[in-house]
């Protein structure tokens, strides 16, 4: 348990949506001094009345048991699920907007193919693409964008969800 | 919550409705503070007479007396305080209430929903402001949820770990007809489902590790408080059963009887000799109801090395947070007693007898060095030792109904040490915030809820003058609160720090300039009295309690003395440093890492 090793989890938190639990989630992580890597919110039940908050936090084992410890004991907390003590998907979308003429901007629709991102909107100067996929895949796609004319990044954060038939609730 | 929808019925206003919520909730006190904005509660407070309103001076003593309401009954204790500058005083009472786990449910005004934002005349974001200085918040902003939200907050104020939530209540919204609806008997929340049985099979795990155990000990905190005097009578029946010694936290303190043999004193930074060193040479250890707060491990390293540790716990945020632990329980501190006598009985296994009386004559070797020792000069004139004093408090108050508040600092510990306490629910003190300026609003409500009761707040010179607005409280409702001043001149627990740590340069922890604290009291309409040398302290005392009204005793105490034995920052309970009494005694220097925690 005195394990120094810090590990990365996702953990999907199911909560009551109801003014100020975001803050509240927030709130927790910052005043206890957690590490907040990757945070996306939005409602999943079709009344709006839950939302699913996916965190992905790093820290030791003692630490990631005490944050979803802390999460779980939040009153308007349904369940926190730790998606990464199993198998599960994680996959973010990228709105990646590249400037740039002639070779340059040609390498840059190539390189877009082969990750598979779409492009959304286009001028003689510049691609829009959407890219989905896991954050490394995402990380290496704009690496290689930035020395072609990378200008412009908009990201969603993680959504995650676990493999098979196992659910949150 | 869930639950059948019961019939609803419009009242005229909503603070007609919230006061009908409380009624039903069982509230028969509120500690408050009238403003701008819940000036309609109390326009509906001036025309019933079931519900009792105790004016405070300041707001942070409003939240600190339902703490000593709540503390000495087991009830939720109730305030009430207007929006902005009501509510941002309260917020050290209820970070108080927080860290003690004190169930209080504290409504705030705030100004009119439609305003909300606007920068309006004492408008604070007091549910943002608030968010980490309770267990939970609401801000009502539809009168149909009103009622709904306030016999919420009752509910997740008083179960689970129990804490205070605030209710921020907007001017419109208390005058807008709401309707009422009564509370459902065996309501579930939505989300909010707190564990209160333990797993059995962790019970059975932690019975055979005490089973086994050759040099066990128990350790028991607050939560047995919380979890009610029964749960206090059978971790007395269950620690008289196993036959093991048992120490206890400063909120612990009271859960067991401390008279009986097999209480060690109290654990942690100023704890006794033998419940340090029994916690650190354990081989198998039981906390029910602690959280291994720093003041109780000293150094986590350091920390009972080489034991088993079974920790009972109503938070599972509090297991394994600092201290790793072999059996983690779930569960309130009741249930958990009730499965642990039950596996105890159940288990055939004989305990080691043997090895439990070696442990025992272990122990009473660290007892014989009496780490709470101090010589009181009895010649005539001679200046008055402060754990003399104490000692001599608790001897004429022995078979009276006692209830003991403190502020925070040397007088604290030397209550602590020296008082002792047979019952739970009557130490009332600032354990986990060390708030100075909590022990005098919070004996008011301790005498509120015990009007015949002997109700003593032991304070020191400095802690006393941060409430002392509340001497206008006492006069008013006729509170006859005894307040016993171990008067140092110094912030004494800063100074003996300064002079353990920092060279004896005493900076700013002198009292200068204090008031007389006799003519203090004679101007609030209560009695002054003063002790200055040995000889005056008995009489004092004696008419301290004889008297029927507020009194301040100023009790002249030796300004040298310091809190022992000590375990200094850093260090662990086998370091301990014992008092000027034990001659040879030598404790650790502390450490560069020491001198950085509090």
């Amino acid at each position: 348990m005195s394990d120094t090793n810090l590990r990365s989890a996702t953990i999907s938190v199911l909560v009551e949506n109801e003014s100020g639990v975001l803050a509240r989630v927030i709130g927790l992580f910052s005043g206890r001094g957690y590490n907040i890597d990757n945070l996306t919110v939005a409602p999943v039940e079709r009344d709006g009345s839950k939302s699913r908050i996916t965190v992905v936090t790093r820290g030791t084992a003692m630490v990631i048991e005490q944050i979803k410890a802390q999460l779980d004991r939040l009153v308007p907390v349904y369940k926190v699920l730790d998606l990464s003590e199993g198998p599960h998907l994680a996959r973010e979308l990228a709105l990646i907007k590249v400037l740039g003429t002639g070779e340059k901007r040609a390498e840059a629709l190539r390189l877009a193919d082969a990750f598979r991102a779409r492009v959304i909107d286009a001028t003689t100067e510049s691609f829009t693409f959407e890219l989905t996929g896991a954050t490394d895949k995402l990380d290496a796609f704009l690496d290689l964008m930035r020395p072609l004319g990378l200008a412009e990044v908009s990201r969603t954060g993680v959504a995650a969800i676990a493999r098979g038939t196992k659910t949150i609730s | 919550m869930d639950g059948t929808i019961a019939s609803t019925e419009l009242m005229n206003s909503g603070a007609q409705a919230l006061l009908r919520a409380l009624k039903a909730q069982g509230v028969d006190v509120i500690f408050g503070y009238p403003g701008g904005a819940v000036l309609p509660i109390y326009d509906a407070l001036f025309q019933q007479n079931e519900i009792k309103h105790i004016l405070v001076r300041h707001e942070q003593a409003a939240v600190h007396a339902a703490e000593g309401y709540a503390r000495s009954t087991g009830k939720v204790g109730v305030v009430l305080v207007t929006s902005g500058p009501g509510a941002t005083n309260a917020v050290t009472g209820l970070v108080d209430a927080l860290m003690d786990s004190i169930p209080i449910v504290c409504l705030s005004g705030q100004v009119p929903t439609h305003l909300i934002g606007n920068d309006a005349f004492q408008e604070a974001d007091t549910t943002g402001i608030t968010r980490p200085a309770t267990k939970h918040n609401y801000l009502v902003k539809q009168s149909e949820d009103l009622v709904r939200v306030v016999h919420e907050a009752f509910l997740v104020a008083r179960t689970g770990r129990p804490g205070p939530v605030l209710i921020d209540l907007p001017k419109d919204i208390l005058i807008a007809p709401a309707p009422y609806r009564e509370p459902m008997t065996g309501a579930t929340h939505r989300s909010y489902r707190p564990r209160t049985e333990p797993d059995p099979r962790r019970i059975e795990e932690a019975v055979a590790l005490l089973k086994r155990a050759e040099r066990p000990v128990i350790y028991a905190g607050g939560g047995v408080i919380n979890a009610g005097p029964e749960a206090s009578r059978l971790l007395t029946e269950f620690t008289r059963l196993t036959g093991f010694p048992i120490t206890n936290t400063l909120m612990g303190l009271g859960a067991y009887p401390a008279s009986d043999p097999l209480f060690l004193g109290m654990l942690g930074m100023h704890g006794t000799y033998e419940a340090n060193l029994a916690m650190h040479g354990c081989d198998v250890m039981l906390n029910i109801g602690a959280r291994f707060d720093d003041r109780v491990t000293g150094r986590l390293s350091a920390f009972s090395p080489d034991s088993k540790k079974i920790h009972a716990d109503i938070d599972p945020a509090n297991i394994n947070k600092t201290v790793p632990v072999d059996v983690p329980i779930v569960g309130d501190a009741l249930a958990v007693l009730k499965a642990l006598m039950a596996a105890w009985n159940k288990d055939s296994t004989q305990p080691n007898r043997a090895a439990l009386a070696q442990w025992w004559r272990q122990i009473d070797t660290w007892r014989a060095k009496d780490s709470l020792r101090y010589t009181q000069s009895r010649d005539p004139g001679s200046i008055i030792k402060p754990q003399y004093a104490i000692e001599q408090l608790y001897k004429a108050t022995r078979g009276r109904e006692t209830y003991i508040t403190t502020e925070v600092g040397q007088h604290q510990m030397w209550a602590a040490q020296h008082f002792k306490f047979e019952k739970p629910n009557r130490w009332m003190t600032s354990g986990g915030l060390g708030t100075m300026g909590y022990g005098l609003p919070a004996a008011m409500g301790v005498q509120v809820a015990h009007p015949d009761a002997l109700v003593v707040d032991i304070a020191g010179e400095a802690s006393i003058l941060m409430n002392i607005q509340e001497m206008g409280t006492l006069a008013q409702f006729r509170l006859p609160v005894k307040i016993f001043i171990l008067n140092n001149q110094y912030m004494g627990m800063v100074r003996q720090w300064q002079e353990l740590l920092h060279g004896g340069r005493y900076s700013s922890s002198y009292s200068e300039a204090l008031p007389d604290f006799v003519k203090l009291a004679e101007s609030f309409h209560a009695v002054g009295l003063r002790a200055e040398t040995v000889d005056d302290l008995d009489r004092v005392i004696a008419e301290m309690i004889a008297v029927d009204k507020p009194v301040i005793a100023d009790i002249c105490v030796d300004q040298k003395e310091n809190v022992f034995p000590m375990i200094p920052s850093g260090a662990g309970h086998n370091e301990m440093l014992l008092g000027p009494e034990h001659k040879g005694a030598s404790g650790p220097s502390v450490t560069n890492e020491g001198m950085a925690l509090v």
